[in-house]
C-alpha cells in the first residue's frame, strides 16, 4: 500500500508550504510534490483602486521584495500614463532594486541556507541555524549581516523606508537624491565589495564537499528564462527576455516583456494555490522553465561589470552547457550580490542621479499597461487594465517563484528519490529535500499572495490518506 | 454680551453667552478630540467624539454644541470619555476599509491621529469589510467611499462657504453616502465649481487630489479661516 511522507511545515523558506513524498509498495520513493497552502489576492485587492496607489499598494504583497513589486507596479503605471520617465528616476530605481536584490540574497544566503552549507546537511537541527552559523564562524555571519544591512540601508535612503518603500510612482520617483544620501551609499561599497570577495571564496571552497547534493539535488534539463540588456548582458530594471535550454543553445531572444503573456501560459493544480506558468510553444508541463539567479546567469553573456564578469566566466564552465544543478543557485546568487554592488558603485557615481527632474506627472492615457523587472528571484511582470479614470478593473501578477514552481516539484522529487529512505527515515535525509527547494529561495508570500509565517511539514501517507509519520517544524 | 464663567478640567475660565464648551476649552488649550468641527462653518456632534462630562448632569454632551453656562463644572478626560471615544474611533474604522498604510493621506490623517493619541493598536469589533466604489470621475479630485467617516464637513463647506451645495447625504445608518448633486458621478456634476475645498476640509483620505500616491495627500485647512474673516471684517488676514 503506498505511503505518504509529509513535510509540514517547511522550515527556512519565505511563505508557508508543505511536501509530499509517495511511497510505494516496495518502500521506495515513487513521487514528491510541493504544495503552497495559503491564499492572499492582491490581484482582486487591488481592483477599484486609483493606479496611482498601485505601487504603495503592490508594495505590500512582500515584505522582503517590496521593491520588485513597487519597481514593477510603477513600470506598469509609466505604461498606463503613457510618459516617459526622467533619467534620474530610472536610476534611482535601479539602485533601489539591486539593493534589493542584494539584502535579498544575503538573506537567501546567510540567514537561511549558509546553515546547511557551513554545518552539514546532517547538522542537528537545533544547531542548524543562523545562531549555529555565528557560533561556528561569528565573522562570516557578520559580513553576510552587514551585506543585507548595505542593501536595506540603500532602500532607506532612496526609497524612504527599508520595508515597504512606495517612493516610486506611476511617472517617477517622489524625490530627488541628494548629495549626503549618495556619499552615504558610496561609503558603503569597499566594505561590501570585500564581503563578497570573502563570501564567494568560502563558497566555492565548500562546493566540493557536496558533490552529491550538487547532482541529486534538482540537478535536470529544463529551460531557462531571464531578461538581458542589448549587449545580451544581465539586466534587472529594463531590457528583454531571453530564453536558453539546458545545452546552452539560445531558444527565444528579443521577446518583448509586454507581451509576456503570448509565450508565457499559466495552468493550475488542485492541489497548490500556486499557479504553474510554462512556455507555450512547448506547452504545459513540457514548457517548463526556470528564473531567478541561475536561469540569468545561464541566460546572460555577461554580467557587465569587471568583478561578477570574472566569476560569471569561472560560473559558467561548471557545466559544458548551461548549469542546471538547482544547489549552483546558491554560486549564482552570490555573483549577482558582486554584480548588484558594483551596479550601486557605477550608478552613485553618475552625476545625473542628483537631478531633481524625477517625476513626469500625467493622466491616464492608455487602458492597458504592463511594467516587468528581473526580482530576486526571477523576472516579474505586473499587467493592469484600467477604466478611463484610471481605477483598476483587472490586474494579473505574474510572479518569479511561481514560475519556478514546476522546477521546484521536479527538484523536490529527484531529492526526494536519491536521499529518502522511507523505511530508515532520518530528518537529514528530509533537510535536503527542504534544501531543494531553499535553492529556489521561493517566496510564496509573493506567489500566491499567502497570509502567514513560513513553516514547512512533511508527511507520510497511505494512498487512502492515512497518515503514517509527520515531522512539523515552525 | 454677557460673560459666563465656568471649570473646564480644573481650570476656571470664561467664555461669552452662546459660545461653545468645545470654543472656549480650546481657545485656552485644552484639545477635545474632533473629527466632524472644523473652525470656520457650522457644527452638527455627528462624530461624538467630543463628547463631555458635564457635573449634575447624566448624559454625556456634545462639547461642540453645548454653550457655556455659569458655574458648570465641566471634564474632558476621564476614563469613560476615553473608553467611549476610543470604541467610536474603533467603529468608524470597523464600518469601512481604512488601511493607512496604502491610503494616501497616510501620515497626514486625523483618523489616524486620533486612533494614535487613543492609543488604538487593534479594534475590538468585526470589521464590515463593505464592497464600496471610488469616483474619479472628477477632472482634479477623487471620492474614495471606503475611507469616508460620514463626518459631513464637505457637505457643510460646500453649502455655507462656496454655496455651491453639491454635495448631500443619501441613505441611513451605515448605508449612509455622501452623494453629489442628485446621487450622478462628481464629473458629471452640474453644481461643483471644482473649488476643492471640500478635499482640503475631509479629515481622511476621502476626498482627495488625483494623481496622488500612498502617503503623498497633503491638506491645507487653514484657508477655512482666511475666508471666514475675509467675510466677517473684510480683510484678508489670519
Amino acid at each position: 500500500m503506498p505511503e505518504r511522507i509529509l513535510i509540514h511545515p517547511m522550515t527556512r523558506i519565505e511563505g508557508h508550504a508543505k511536501i509530499s513524498i509517495w511511497v510505494n509498495d516496495a518502500g521506495d520513493v515513487e513521487s514528491a510534490q510541493f504544495h503552497v497552502t495559503d491564499f492572499r489576492g492582491f490581484e482582486k485587492i487591488c481592483e477599484g483602486r486609483p493606479l496611482h496607489e498601485m505601487p504603495g499598494l503592490m508594495a505590500r504583497v512582500c515584505g522582503i521584495c517590496p521593491v520588485s513589486h513597487v519597481v514593477a507596479s510603477s513600470k506598469a503605471g509609466d505604461a498606463l500614463l503613457g510618459v516617459e520617465v526622467p533619467p534620474a528616476a530610472v536610476k534611482q530605481r535601479r539602485i533601489v532594486n539591486h539593493a534589493q536584490v542584494l539584502q535579498s540574497h544575503a538573506l537567501s544566503f546567510f540567514h537561511l541556507s549558509s546553515p546547511d552549507l557551513l554545518l552539514g546537511m546532517d547538522a542537528t537541527v537545533d544547531k542548524r541555524n543562523i545562531f549555529g552559523v555565528i557560533e561556528r564562524d561569528a565573522g562570516f555571519a557578520r559580513r553576510g549581516i552587514r551585506l543585507r544591512q548595505f542593501g536595506q540601508k540603500v532602500i532607506e535612503l532612496v526609497g524612504g523606508k527599508r520595508i515597504h518603500p512606495g517612493w516610486s510612482v506611476p511617472g517617477g520617483v517622489q524625490t530627488a537624491v541628494t548629495a549626503v544620501v549618495r556619499d552615504e551609499i558610496a561609503a558603503w561599497v569597499p566594505e561590501a565589495l570585500e564581503s563578497m570577495g570573502i563570501a564567494l571564496d568560502r563558497m566555492k571552497s565548500l562546493i566540493d564537499s557536496f558533490r552529491e547534493e550538487i547532482e541529486h539535488i534538482g540537478n535536470f534539463p529544463s529551460l531557462f528564462l531571464g531578461t538581458v540588456n542589448d549587449d545580451g548582458a544581465l539586466e534587472f530594471y529594463d531590457g528583454r527576455i531571453r530564453i536558453s535550454d539546458s545545452e546552452g543553445n539560445t531558444v527565444a531572444d528579443g521577446l518583448d516583456p509586454l507581451r509576456y503573456h503570448t509565450y508565457l501560459g499559466e495552468a493550475s493544480e488542485e492541489w497548490s494555490f500556486m499557479k504553474f506558468p510554462y512556455y507555450k510553444p512547448l506547452g504545459y508541463p513540457g514548457g517548463k522553465y526556470r528564473v531567478g539567479p541561475l536561469a540569468r546567469l545561464n541566460v546572460a553573456t555577461s554580467a557587465g561589470t569587471p568583478r561578477a564578469d570574472r566569476e560569471l566566466r569561472e560560473f559558467k564552465h561548471r557545466a559544458k552547457g548551461a548549469v542546471c544543478q538547482s544547489f549552483h543557485y546558491h554560486l549564482a546568487r552570490l555573483i549577482e550580490m558582486l554584480h548588484a554592488v558594483e551596479r550601486i558603485e557605477e550608478l552613485v557615481a553618475d552625476p545625473e542621479l542628483l537631478s531633481e527632474d524625477v517625476r513626469t506627472k500625467a493622466i491616464p492615457n492608455r487602458r492597458e499597461g504592463i511594467g516587468s523587472c528581473e526580482a530576486p528571484r526571477g523576472t516579474l511582470f505586473h499587467h493592469y487594465f484600467v477604466d478611463a479614470d484610471g481605477l483598476i478593473r483587472k490586474a494579473n501578477l505574474l510572479i518569479a517563484t511561481s514560475q519556478n514552481n514546476l522546477a521546484m516539484n521536479q527538484a523536490v522529487e529527484q531529492t526526494a528519490k536519491h536521499f529518502v529512505l522511507p523505511r530508515q527515515l532520518r530528518e537529514g535525509m528530509l533537510n535536503r529535500v527542504e534544501a531543494a527547494i531553499r535553492c529556489y529561495d521561493p517566496c510564496l508570500s509573493c506567489s500566491t499572495h499567502a497570509l502567514g509565517q513560513m513553516p514547512l511539514i512533511i508527511e507520510i501517507r497511505r494512498r487512502s490518506g492515512e497518515l503514517l509519520d509527520r515531522v512539523e517544524r515552525g | 454680551m454677557s460673560v459666563k464663567t465656568l471649570e473646564i478640567d480644573g481650570k476656571m475660565l470664561t467664555g461669552v453667552a452662546g459660545e461653545t464648551i468645545f470654543s472656549v476649552a480650546w481657545n485656552k488649550g485644552i484639545r477635545i478630540p474632533r473629527l466632524c468641527h472644523i473652525g470656520g462653518i457650522s457644527d452638527v456632534g455627528a462624530c461624538r467624539l467630543c463628547l463631555v462630562e458635564i457635573e449634575g448632569q447624566k448624559k454625556l454632551q456634545a462639547s461642540c454644541l453645548t454653550p457655556v453656562e455659569e458655574g458648570m463644572v465641566v471634564h474632558t478626560d476621564t476614563p469613560k470619555l476615553r473608553a467611549h471615544r476610543r470604541l467610536i474611533v474603533e467603529l468608524l474604522f470597523a464600518e469601512r476599509n481604512h488601511i493607512c498604510s496604502v491610503c494616501v493621506m497616510n501620515g497626514d490623517c486625523e483618523l489616524q491621529e486620533l486612533a494614535t493619541e487613543l492609543g488604538i493598536d487593534h479594534v475590538r469589533v468585526r470589521y464590515q469589510f463593505p464592497s464600496l466604489p471610488v469616483d474619479l470621475t472628477h477632472e482634479r479630485f477623487g471620492l474614495d467611499h471606503n475611507r469616508c467617516i460620514l463626518c459631513t464637513r464637505c457637505i457643510r463647506v460646500c453649502d455655507e462657504v462656496e454655496g455651491a451645495h453639491t454635495w448631500d447625504m443619501l441613505g441611513r445608518g451605515t448605508n449612509s453616502r455622501v452623494i453629489s448633486d442628485l446621487g450622478e458621478p462628481w464629473g458629471a456634476s452640474d453644481s461643483c465649481t471644482s473649488c476643492g475645498k471640500c478635499v482640503q476640509v475631509c479629515p481622511t483620505g476621502a476626498l482627495f487630489a488625483k494623481g496622488k500616491a500612498v502617503g503623498e495627500m497633503r491638506k491645507d485647512r487653514t484657508f477655512l479661516k482666511y475666508i471666514v474673516t475675509a467675510r466677517e471684517k473684510k480683510q484678508w488676514i489670519e
